[in-house]
């Protein structure tokens, strides 16, 4: 068994398997999800869930990995870009919301970068984890760098913020239902301030104008965290 | 689709290229989101040009985040060890962004247009 496993290694740890892998288990997610409709299998989720196991059995190295879908990861640049096209497509809806969306996204950056040290604090963490938690919020390029200048590590910053993604993004639509939010400006605005690009990836299912703004929250947020996080040393 | 993916590309770059001007304190692609948007408001890229290859990108955006996400169980050991407090440390403070900003952005909204019957 163990020999087959060694013979057939270099295939399965080239591009286009790899790549096929990644649609493959995808794809198996949408149709999981579109069979179930439980908001917690996410065909991003249950891509995840089958490729780690699948690498730790066949041994391939998240390096390998990484190197070998790199092309995906690269899309998530464009995809940011190509949120302004969205975001121009819905300009009559931002018209005229532009002091509230500002002051929204702005108290939403307060709220998320004290809530997220305090209760770290109030649990034990120390000051490194701390500042790698700060920047959740935000996308993995800012979260990155305001991480190094607040004194947390980069690499567990980024995890934070895929974990504070992948949770937003599946709780958000539900605790939108639950507090009873009718607007489909703040239904962005919330996904996209606190759980970046994958909360934006929800709410582009949630319709185009949701997503627009969410975008746009993405934008925003960063920004302002990234203005915010020196005086979140404060609390640490 | 190629004449799209070339300007999304171009405003990408065009964003890198500020973010590198700023040293890097917003990242290359919200500035290119900015970038795309103020050509197409000030009329000096036609939106047709984008329009298929942008809203096919961003329809499946979630994919794009598979890498990303398998790279967790590279920080599993790190994350274990204080596994309680980043637990409910992300989810409390997820919880509490999503609905303090769901919720200013909606009560001002609602307040505008109240604003606005009683004036007319």
């Amino acid at each position: 068994m163990n020999n087959i496993l060694e013979q057939i290694k270099p295939y399965l740890s080239t591009e286009v398997f790899l790549l096929g892998l990644v649609m493959g288990t995808f794809l198996l997610g949408v149709l999981i999800y579109k069979k179930t409709k439980i908001t917690l299998l996410q065909p991003l989720l249950i891509s995840i869930l089958i490729i780690i196991p699948f690498l730790k059995v066949t041994g391939i190295s998240y390096q390998t990995f990484n190197t070998q879908t790199h092309f995906l990861n690269f899309m998530l640049g464009p995809s940011v870009v190509a949120l302004g096209y969205v975001l121009y497509e819905q300009i009559e809806y931002i018209k005229g919301n532009v002091i509230s969306i500002l002051t929204a996204v702005f108290v939403g950056s307060v709220v998320g970068i004290v809530s997220v040290v305090v209760i770290a604090k109030l649990l034990g963490a120390d000051k490194v984890l701390m500042a790698s938690l700060a920047p959740k919020s935000v996308t993995t390029p800012i979260a990155i760098s305001l991480a190094e200048k607040t004194g947390g590590v980069p690499a567990l910053a980024a995890a934070f913020v895929v974990i504070c993604g992948i949770f937003g993004g599946l709780v958000g639509p539900i605790i939108l239902r639950k507090v009873g939010i009718k607007s489909k400006i703040a239904k962005g605005l919330a996904m996209g301030s606190a759980s970046h690009a994958l909360g934006t990836a929800r709410a582009m299912e949630m319709g185009a104008l949701e997503g627009a703004i969410s975008g746009l929250a993405i934008g925003i947020m960063g920004i302002m965290t990234a203005l915010l996080i020196p005086f979140a040393d404060i609390l640490f | 689709m190629i004449k799209g993916s070339f300007y999304i590309l171009l405003f990408y770059f065009l964003g890198e290229l500020l973010s590198m001007l700023l040293h890097g304190f917003i990242p290359g692609s919200v500035l290119g989101m900015v970038l795309l948007f103020l050509a197409l408001f000030f009329k000096i890229l036609n939106p047709e040009n984008v329009r298929s290859a942008a809203t096919t990108i961003t329809k499946n955006m979630a994919v794009f985040f598979v890498p990303a996400g398998v790279g967790l169980m590279v920080y599993a050991e790190l994350v274990s060890k204080s596994l309680l407090a980043i637990t409910l440390a992300i989810a409390g403070s997820t919880v509490l962004t999503i609905v303090v900003v769901a919720l200013v952005q909606e009560h001002m909204e609602k307040r505008k247009v109240k604003g606005k019957t009683t004036h007319e």
